[in-house]
Order: C-alpha cells, then sequence, then structure tokens
C-alpha cells in the first residue's frame, strides 16, 4: 500500500514537468496550428540556462530559473520571427521539418557549449519532509504546487486578461481576429514566448530529480506529443489531465510492469489511441 | 549547350563515373565513405517515395532500416543462415512490417502521421536496446559476414563491395524511376496534391499509400541490409532518431520529390560531412541551420534549384512567360527530375 501512495505521488510529480511542457506544445499547436517538434530543445535550453546562472554566477535558484524562463521564451520568439513567419503559407511539412533543424542545431549548440556529460543541479530544497509516515523530498512537493500555480495563473491569464482574449480569439480563427484588428504577428509572437517560457519553467524543476544533458528533451517532446493527441491537439485542459494521465500510467507501470520498458509506456498508449481513432482522443473540429 | 548536357548524356556521365571512381581514388577509405553514401542514397530514395511523392512524411524511416540491418545480422549470425538467403528474407521481413505499421499509420494524416511515425520509429529502438535476448542489447551484434560469394565473384574486398552496392543502388533508382513514371507514380502525385481530390476522381488512396509506405520499407531494409554486411558491425543507435534527421537531411539538400535528390543530397553530404570531420561531433551546428534555411528559401533542394534554372533558361531563350514558380513541382518539372 505504501508503495502504491509513493507512486502515485511520483506520478503526480511527473505528470506535474509533463503537463508543462505539454501546455507550451499545445498553445503554439493551437494557436498557430505548428507541431514544434524543436520544443524539447527548449526544454532542454531551460535546464542548461537555469544550471548555469545557478553554478557560475551563484544567482538564488529563482532568480535563475526566473532568468532562463525570458531567456528560452525569447528564443521561441526568435524561432517564430526567423523561421516560422515565413513558413506560414508553406505546405505542412515545411514547418515539421524546419522545426527538426532547430532542434538539431540547439542540441549540438548545448554539446558545444556545456559539452555532452550529465550535470546534476542544485537546488535549495534537498530536505526531506514525511507526512503520513511516507517520506517526500521538498524538490518533487515544489514541482506539483509550482506546477498547478502556473496552470492555474495561465488559465486566469487567458480568460480574464484583454491579451489573453486575442489568444484565444486567434486560436479560434486567424483571419477573423486579424479582421477585428488583432495583430497577428504579436499574438503569435507572444505565444512562442508562453510556451518557451512554460518549457524552461518544467525543466527548471524538473532537472534537480533528474539530471541536465543535451538529449534531456527527447523523451520528454515525444511524451508531451503523445499527451496532446490524448488530451487533444489544442486543448489547455486536455493537455494537463493527459500529462497527469501519462504521469501516473508511467509511474504505476514501471513500479507493477517493467522498469526497462516504463519509457515504452507513453509510445504504445499513442499507437494504441490513434489505431482505434486516428484523429487523436478529443480532437477540436477542422484542426486535423 | 542543352544538348549536350541533357538527361540520357548526365546519367551515363554519372554511371561511368561511378564506375571508373574506385580507380582513380587514392585509397580504400574513400572507396569505403562512398559505399556507405551510396547505402544512404537507397535508403533516402525509399523515402522520398513516400515523403517526396506522396507526402507522408514518416520519421519511422531509421527504424525500418534498422530492422533491415538486424535481420540480416541476426538471421546470418544466429541462425546461420546462407547470405543470400537471408538477404532476400530481410527484404520481406522489412516490408511485412511495413505493411501492418501502414495499414495502422496510414489511417492518421499529416501531423498525426509524422508523431505517429515518430513513435512508431522510437518503440523500434527502445526495443532493440532493450531485448538484450534477441539483438545483444546496447553491445550490438558483430561478425556480420560479407554478402556470400555468386559464382566466381567474391565480395571480401572493398572494391567488391563497392560495385555491388552501386549494383543495388543503381537497381534501385531504376525501379524508383520506373514506379514514378508509371501510373502508381501519378496516382502517388495526385494524392501528395490533394488527397481529397484523388479520391473523388475514384483513386484507392488507401490501397496506393499503402504501396508506397511498403515500398518505401523494402528499399529501407535492403539498405539497412547492406549496411549491415559492408560496417559488419551494428548497434541499437542505428534506429535511433539521429539517423532519421540525417536522411530526411539528405532528402532536403538534394531534393525532395527528385529521382536524383537523395543521390545527390546523400553524396554530398557525406563528403562534405568528410570535409569537417574535426568538427564531427558538433556538425549539426552547421546542418541544423542549414537544414531550416532549405526549407525556408529552396524547399526543393539542390535539385530542385538547378531544375528551375534550367527551366528558366529555357523560358527566356524561347520568350515565353514563366509560368511555374509555385513550390508544388508541376508534372513537367516532376518528369525532368
Amino acid at each position: 500500500m505504501d508503495i502504491l501512495i509513493q507512486q502515485l505521488f511520483n506520478g503526480l510529480t511527473i505528470g506535474s514537468v509533463y503537463s508543462l511542457v505539454a501546455l507550451g506544445l499545445t498553445l503554439v499547436y493551437g494557436i498557430l496550428h505548428i507541431p514544434n517538434f524543436a520544443h524539447g530543445a527548449l526544454y532542454m535550453m531551460g535546464g542548461y540556462m537555469t544550471f548555469t546562472m545557478m553554478t557560475k554566477f551563484g544567482f538564488h535558484y529563482w532568480l535563475a530559473i526566473l532568468i532562463a524562463v525570458v531567456a528560452v521564451g525569447l528564443l521561441g520568439v526568435l524561432m517564430e520571427r526567423f523561421v516560422f513567419h515565413p513558413l506560414r503559407n508553406a505546405p505542412p511539412l515545411h514547418d515539421k521539418i524546419a522545426a527538426i533543424g532547430i532542434l538539431l542545431f540547439l542540441e549540438s549548440f548545448a554539446q558545444l557549449v556545456w559539452g555532452g556529460d550529465y550535470l546534476t543541479m542544485p537546488t535549495p530544497y534537498n530536505q526531506v519532509v514525511s507526512i503520513f509516515g511516507l517520506t517526500f523530498t521538498m524538490q518533487r512537493l515544489l514541482i506539483i504546487v509550482a506546477a498547478i500555480v502556473i496552470m492555474i495563473a495561465l488559465n486566469l491569464f487567458l480568460k480574464k486578461t484583454f491579451t489573453g482574449a486575442t489568444i484565444i480569439a486567434m486560436s479560434q480563427n486567424r483571419e477573423g481576429a486579424n479582421l477585428v484588428g488583432i495583430n497577428t504577428t504579436k499574438v503569435a509572437m507572444l505565444t512562442f514566448l508562453i510556451s518557451g517560457g512554460l518549457a524552461a519553467l518544467a525543466s527548471s524543476l524538473a532537472s534537480p530529480i533528474n539530471l541536465v544533458f543535451p538529449g534531456m528533451g527527447h523523451l520528454v517532446i515525444l511524451k508531451a506529443f503523445v499527451i496532446i493527441i490524448l488530451g487533444g491537439m489544442g486543448s489547455i485542459p486536455g493537455a494537463i489531465l493527459g500529462g497527469y494521465i501519462l504521469g501516473f500510467s508511467e509511474s504505476l507501470g514501471a513500479t507493477y510492469i517493467s522498469n526497462d520498458y516504463k519509457d515504452i509506456i507513453a509510445f504504445i498508449l499513442l499507437v494504441l489511441i490513434l489505431t482505434i481513432k486516428p484523429t487523436g482522443l478529443f480532437v477540436k473540429g477542422g484542426h486535423t | 549547350m542543352t544538348s549536350i548536357f541533357n538527361k540520357r548524356n548526365s546519367i551515363i556521365f554519372f554511371v561511368l563515373l561511378s564506375l571508373i571512381f574506385p580507380t582513380v581514388v587514392p585509397n580504400d577509405y574513400f572507396l569505403y565513405l562512398m559505399t556507405t553514401a551510396f547505402i544512404w542514397v537507397i535508403a533516402v530514395s525509399g523515402l522520398n517515395i513516400l515523403a517526396g511523392y506522396t507526402g507522408y512524411l514518416s520519421l519511422a524511416h531509421a527504424g525500418f532500416f534498422a530492422i533491415g540491418a538486424y535481420s540480416l545480422g541476426l538471421l546470418t549470425v544466429k541462425a546461420e543462415m546462407n547470405y543470400w538467403i537471408a538477404f532476400v528474407l530481410t527484404l520481406g521481413i522489412t516490408s511485412l512490417i511495413g505493411l501492418f505499421v501502414g495499414l495502422i499509420a496510414l489511417r492518421t494524416k499529416e501531423h498525426f502521421f509524422a508523431i505517429y511515425t515518430l513513435c512508431v520509429g522510437y518503440i523500434i529502438y527502445l526495443v532493440i536496446d532493450k531485448w538484450e535476448g534477441l539483438t545483444g542489447g546496447v553491445r550490438g551484434l558483430i561478425g556480420i559476414p560479407t554478402p556470400a560469394n555468386i559464382g566466381p565473384i567474391a565480395f571480401d574486398s572493398v572494391h567488391s563491395q563497392y560495385y555491388l552496392v552501386l549494383f543495388f543502388m543503381l537497381l534501385s533508382l531504376l525501379i524508383i524511376y520506373r514506379i514514378v513514371h508509371s501510373l502508381t507514380g501519378r496516382t502517388f502525385i495526385a494524392i501528395r496534391n490533394s488527397e481529397q481530390l484523388a479520391t473523388t476522381i475514384g483513386v484507392s488512396t488507401m490501397k496506393n499509400k499503402l504501396l508506397a509506405f511498403v515500398l518505401s520499407t523494402f528499399f529501407a531494409g535492403m539498405s539497412g541490409a547492406l549496411y549491415a554486411s559492408v560496417i559488419r558491425f551494428i548497434g541499437p543507435e542505428i534506429a535511433y532518431t539521429s539517423v532519421m534527421f540525417d536522411l530526411l537531411m539528405y532528402l532536403l539538400v538534394g531534393g525532395i520529390g527528385t529521382i536524383s535528390g537523395p543521390a545527390v543530397g546523400a553524396i554530398v553530404i557525406v563528403w562534405v560531412s568528410q570535409q569537417l570531420q574535426f568538427l564531427q561531433e558538433y556538425r549539426m551546428l552547421i546542418f541544423g541551420p542549414l537544414l531550416t534555411l532549405i526549407i525556408i528559401f529552396y524547399p526543393r533542394g539542390i535539385v530542385g534549384a538547378f531544375i528551375s534554372l534550367k527551366t528558366r533558361a529555357q523560358a527566356k531563350k524561347r520568350k515565353v512567360p514563366i509560368v511555374n514558380e509555385s513550390l508544388t513541382p508541376t508534372k513537367k518539372q516532376i518528369e525532368e527530375g
């Protein structure tokens, strides 16, 4: 029973990270219809940024995260400006290939600057707390709480602010939004800013319990794609829910099935979903 | 000018060049490099049938390449089968797996198809990596034999392997040329240009997409089998996504949707990579942005750029206005490619 609860807790932690990554991905897909294969590279860059800020410049964890979020968000804006904006009228194949080009570049760049080693990120929250006889590390609790806070904040931003409303409007109909005077170019950049920021935040939170290395984005991005197909491409609640579903199934699968094959679970899940329903679960009409 | 450099002459020229290539290179290393480049040409040409002509970007191709390599490796090393029987069986195995994957994968479209196949590729990688009992896991598979003799011809030297791979490459290109210029090839192009329209005029899209998928895995399997017997060591990394991205780069740089594109791309990039050996690990610093720039400015690669240059020159000569400047190639351009 203890193992079960412990694993559910781990699932909650992993799921929080997945949800944050998937949120950024689904936002870009829902609004700009770009499946951003380079999102994993943004996740990776976030991890390295925070790591460098903490170890090289001696900044506090939170300040380092803030800098990483802004820096990676701007990186996302650059990507939109120089790559996806010129390609907005090209066939869908082009977006994907361009994104893969960015991914390859950023990975190689990280390897050049930081080397190929596995790095451990320090954290001020290494304490172990015990609640009801179960032991948790502070960092894991922090991930869960931070993720929930961010999701609520993002939701409030989209629902209650004017800028948020323009984003929603554009996701519903780009031409229509343009007609009523929304600067769609600006909204596109803003979307990439948020998306990159979320990716950086997720990796900064998750890195102390994982490791930082150039290929760290690979599996995460693949799983994020599984999540947004699970939750419906472009759907924000879907991404959050999908993230937690995958987090739980992985941590339970690792304990009760096989630790070696835990990474396959997500992909088998996807293959099953698309086998049964080729347009993805809960897909919004017209977005296929 | 065009009379000397027409299509037939240039093909003859390049075939002759590749035939005398082993006699002019200073050492075996370059020959070996060219042999591997030819192997990639086969794989990329297969990918091209699907991505270039049918319009479905499969990201599982490295997985099928690895299935080909591992099938041949396991059949010859563990089952100790005759090389050529194993070779034929390998082609059958990859096509069969391709058929099953295609049946399911092709029900999805566009982004879903790319993501689905990316995940299939990753599953293949993980299975090869984790299934130690069968594949040897991360240690890989060693001692794969060189191709067995055919009559008096032996394939144990670098030279003979070069010619063997060259033979398979030319054969593959010929087959693909015939397919693309047949009614089947036209059907593929119709699906790429508009699947709905193709269905409307009575094309069985699923059947044709499946055919394109199986063909593309067939060539991936052939290329994988040749790779295993030339390199003679295979590890799970040949199924990794980075190999997939390499294939994609060869295709894009050469020219997607053209017959000669994959050959030009693979050979050019293999040689450029060779020149950039000193930055082996960081070569993606150059190739990553290159890939992105090509897709923005030259979506049809080197061959595509060359064709539009030629068309423009011809149009100028005949004083005809240039009609086609769009991204999707016209029927005529495809014929010329």
